[in-house]
C-alpha cells in the first residue's frame, strides 16, 4: 500500500511543470491589439521550444500593448522588481528600440526572437543583445533577391511608414536593383483603394509589399478586390503571409511569391519535431515564423541554461554566444553582431486540395548570409 | 485623369463610412451632450456579428442583419446601462466611462472570438469590377458601399426633416431643457436615438468587413477621424456629418493620393516622402483647426 502511495505521488509529481521553479525569463510582447496574434505565437513558440531542451524556467509574460513606453515601463519592473537578468519576447522595432537599451543598461541578457532594427545591429551592437531571427533589412533583401532573380527590373514598393517599414524598401531596393516607386502608407491604415489606384497607374512588373499582421490581410484582399491580383504578380516577405494572414486571405494569396528563412516543410528533425508539437498542443492554430523563431529562441536559451544556468550571467551570455543548438531552419550561425547567418528561401503560395493557400518552398536564393550592418560592429 | 477619377471614388467611399460613423455619433452629442468614445465599439460589434453570421451561414445578407440587430442592441444595452446614468455628470465621467467600455467591448471580443482577424467574402454579386471609364475597373462592392451611404443620407433627411420623430430630434439638438420642459418623453427619445447611432455604426462596420480585416480594435482608429468630422460638421448636425465626411473622405484620399508625388517635384525622393506622408496624416487636423478658427461651432452647428 505505501508503495503504491509512493508510486502515485511520483506520478504527480512528474506530471507537475518541470519548469515551476527554474531560471525566470521575461517576456516583454504584444498580446493585445489587432497584432495581438504576434504575441501570442512567440508566446506559445517560447515555451514549446524551452520545454524541447527540458530546461528549468519560469516564464514571466507580460503585455506591451504595442507602446514602447509600456513597454519599457514593463522591462524596468521585470529588471528592478522581480530581479530579471534574461528577457525576451518583443514583436515590435519601436519597441525593442526603447525596451533593448534598457535591459541592457541593467546588465541583462536580451535575446530577440523577432523585432532586430537596424539601430541596433550596427555601431550600438552589444555582447548581451542577441537576435535568433534575423536582422529587419534581410527579410526583404530576400524578396529584392526573389523580384531580381524572376527576371523583373521595374517595382512598386509599399510599407507602412515608420522605421521597419523604411528598413523594409530600403532592404527590398538593396537586393533588386531595378526602378523601384516607393509608397509609404500609414500605420494605422486599413483601406488600401488609394495605393491600389496608384499601383494600377504605375503599371510596374512586380509590387512588393511589407504590411504585417491585419494590414497585410487588409492588403491582400483588397489587391484581389481591385483586379490586381490576376495582372501584376506580387512579392513578399515573410511578416506579410503569415499562416494567419493566409487563413484569413483565403484564395485571394494563391500565387503570390514569398521568401523566407524557414517554411513548414523543411526537411529536417528539429523542424519536424517542432510541427509536430505545435499540432499536438495547438491544432487550430497556424503555425507561424512568428512561432518558430521563438521556438529555436527557446530552443537557444534552453540550452545555455542547461549548461551554465541561470545565475552567473556572463557564463549565460557565453553559452548563448556559442548557439550551441540545432535550429528548425537548418543552417544557423551567429555572426560578428550576434545576428543570424542563414539562408533564404523563395517559396510560393499554391491552393491545396480545398482551395486554401498552402506555402510550398522553391528553392534557395541566398546562402549563408548576414546583414550589411555588422561590419559596423566592434564588441 | 483617370486616376484622379479613381482616387475621388476612393474619397467618396471613405467619405460615406466616415457619415455613417459621424451621423450617429454627432446625434448623441447634440441631443445628449454626451462624448461617446465606444462609437468605434459599435463599429466593431457590427463587423464582428455580421462576419461571424456570414461565416456561419455563408450569406451575406444574413450577416447584414445580424450586424445591424447586434449593434443596435448593444446601443440599447450600454445606453439603459451605462449612458443613462451619465447624462447629468460632466464630460471627463463620460470621456472615463466610455473609454471604459471600448476596453469591455475590445476584451469581450478577445474572449469570444479570439485575437485571430476573421474574414468574410464580398457577396457573389458584388464580387468582381465594373467598366466605369475605359482603362478603370472599380471594384463593384466600393460602388454598393457608396450607394448604400448616400441611401441612408436621403432616409436620415427625410427622418429628421419630415418626421415627428425628426422633429424632437431637431428639437433636442437647439434645445434640450426646452424638449423636456414641453412633456416629451426625453428618456425613450434618448434611447431611441441612441440606438439609432448604434445601428449606424454597425452598418459601417458590416460595408466594411469584406474590405479591411476584422479584428479587435478596429473601431479605434476609425473613431478619431469621426470625431473630427463631427466638430467640422458641427456637433448635433447631421447635415454637417455629410458634407464633412465626404469632404474630409475626399481631402485625406487626395492627400495620401497626390502630395508626396507632388512634393517629389521639387524635393529630393526620400525626404519628398517622408514630407508628404507626414503632412497627408496631419491634413484633416490642420482642416479642423482652420474649420474652427473660421466658425468655432463648425460649419453647420445645430445650436445658435
Amino acid at each position: 500500500m505505501k508503495k503504491l502511495l509512493t508510486t502515485a505521488s511520483l506520478l504527480v509529481a512528474s506530471m507537475v511543470p518541470a519548469y515551476a521553479e527554474g531560471t525566470k525569463i521575461g517576456v516583454i510582447t504584444t498580446l493585445s491589439g489587432p497584432a495581438g496574434y504576434l504575441g501570442e505565437q512567440i508566446r506559445d513558440g517560447l515555451t514549446l521550444g524551452l520545454q524541447a531542451t527540458g530546461a528549468a524556467f519560469e516564464l514571466v509574460v507580460e503585455d506591451d500593448g504595442r507602446d514602447p513606453n509600456t513597454g519599457v515601463q514593463v522591462a524596468d519592473r521585470m529588471l528592478n522588481e522581480e530581479g530579471i537578468k534574461l528577457l525576451t519576447g518583443i514583436v515590435f522595432s519601436n519597441v525593442s528600440g526603447a525596451v533593448v537599451p534598457e535591459a541592457l543598461d541593467a546588465g541583462a541578457i536580451y535575446v530577440s526572437p523577432n523585432a532586430a532594427p537596424s539601430g541596433l545591429a550596427g555601431a550600438k551592437c552589444n555582447p548581451n543583445y542577441f537576435v535568433v531571427s534575423w536582422q529587419n533589412d534581410s527579410l526583404h533583401e530576400a524578396s529584392g533577391a526573389a523580384a531580381k532573380k524572376l527576371g523583373y527590373t521595374t517595382a512598386v514598393a509599399l510599407a507602412p511608414n515608420y522605421q521597419a517599414g523604411k528598413d523594409a524598401i530600403e532592404g527590398f531596393k538593396r537586393e533588386f536593383g531595378g526602378e523601384v516607386t516607393e509608397i509609404y502608407t500609414g500605420v494605422e491604415q486599413s483601406d488600401f483603394a488609394g495605393e491600389m489606384a496608384q499601383i494600377r497607374d504605375k503599371a510596374p512588373q512586380v509590387v512588393f509589399q511589407f504590411h504585417p499582421g491585419g494590414q497585410g490581410i487588409a492588403f491582400l484582399k483588397q489587391y484581389q478586390q481591385s483586379g490586381l491580383l490576376g495582372s501584376i504578380p506580387m512579392v513578399l516577405s515573410e511578416p506579410s503571409y503569415d499562416g494567419v494572414i493566409l487563413k484569413a486571405v483565403g484564395p485571394a494569396a494563391v500565387g503570390v511569391t514569398g521568401t523566407t528563412h524557414w517554411n513548414a516543410d523543411f526537411d529536417n528533425e528539429a523542424s519536424k519535431a517542432m510541427v509536430a508539437a505545435w499540432a499536438a498542443a495547438f491544432p487550430e492554430t497556424p503555425l507561424t515564423t512568428y512561432a518558430q523563431q521563438a521556438y529555436d529562441t527557446g530552443l537557444l536559451i534552453g540550452g545555455a541554461l542547461n549548461k551554465a544556468g541561470g545565475e552567473d550571467v556572463a557564463a549565460l551570455q557565453a553559452a548563448i554566444k556559442a548557439a550551441d543548438f540545432t535550429s528548425t531552419r537548418g543552417h544557423f550561425a551567429f555572426g560578428a553582431n550576434q545576428h543570424p547567418i542563414q539562408d533564404w528561401y523563395m517559396t510560393e503560395i499554391v491552393a491545396d486540395e480545398a482551395g486554401n493557400p498552402k506555402i510550398v518552398t522553391k528553392e534557395k536564393i541566398r546562402e549563408a548570409v548576414g546583414d550589411v550592418y555588422a561590419a559596423d560592429c566592434k564588441m | 485623369m483617370i486616376l484622379l477619377f479613381e482616387q475621388l471614388l476612393n474619397g467618396l467611399q471613405y467619405g460615406v463610412t466616415l457619415f455613417l460613423l459621424a451621423a450617429g455619433l454627432t446625434l448623441i452629442f447634440g441631443i445628449m451632450g454626451v462624448i461617446n468614445l465606444a462609437h468605434g465599439a459599435l463599429y466593431m460589434v457590427g463587423a464582428f456579428a455580421a462576419s461571424w453570421v456570414a461565416i456561419q451561414t455563408g450569406s451575406f445578407w444574413g450577416g447584414l442583419l445580424a450586424g445591424l440587430v447586434a449593434s443596435a442592441i448593444a446601443g440599447i444595452v450600454v445606453e439603459l446601462g451605462v449612458m443613462r446614468r451619465l447624462y447629468a455628470r460632466d464630460h471627463l465621467d463620460q470621456v472615463l466611462a466610455t473609454f471604459a467600455l471600448i476596453l469591455i467591448f475590445n476584451q469581450s471580443t478577445v474572449l469570444i472570438f479570439g485575437r485571430q482577424p476573421l474574414f468574410t467574402s464580398v457577396p457573389e454579386i458584388f464580387s468582381g469590377s465594373v467598366q466605369i471609364l475605359p482603362g478603370l475597373p472599380y471594384p463593384t462592392y466600393r460602388l454598393f458601399v457608396i450607394a448604400v451611404g448616400l441611401a441612408v443620407a436621403v432616409g436620415l433627411y427625410f427622418l429628421i426633416n419630415k418626421t415627428r420623430v425628426g422633429m424632437l430630434v431637431r428639437a433636442g439638438a437647439t434645445n434640450r431643457q426646452m424638449v423636456r420642459a414641453l412633456g416629451v418623453n426625453i428618456q425613450g427619445l434618448y434611447t431611441a436615438v441612441f440606438a439609432l447611432g448604434a445601428l449606424l455604426a454597425g452598418l459601417a462596420g458590416v460595408m466594411a468587413s469584406p474590405i479591411v480585416s476584422v479584428q479587435v480594435g478596429m473601431g479605434d482608429e476609425i473613431i478619431l477621424a469621426t470625431f473630427v468630422v463631427v466638430v467640422i460638421g458641427g456637433v448635433g448636425s447631421v447635415k454637417g456629418a455629410f458634407v464633412a465626411g465626404i469632404v474630409l473622405g475626399m481631402f485625406d484620399t487626395m492627400l495620401r493620393a497626390f502630395l508626396p508625388a507632388t512634393l517629389q517635384q521639387v524635393m529630393p525622393g526620400p525626404e519628398a516622402q517622408a514630407l508628404g506622408v507626414g503632412l497627408s496624416s496631419m491634413g484633416i487636423y490642420l482642416m479642423m483647426a482652420l474649420v474652427l478658427l473660421v466658425r468655432p461651432r463648425g460649419l453647420f452647428a445645430a445650436r445658435g
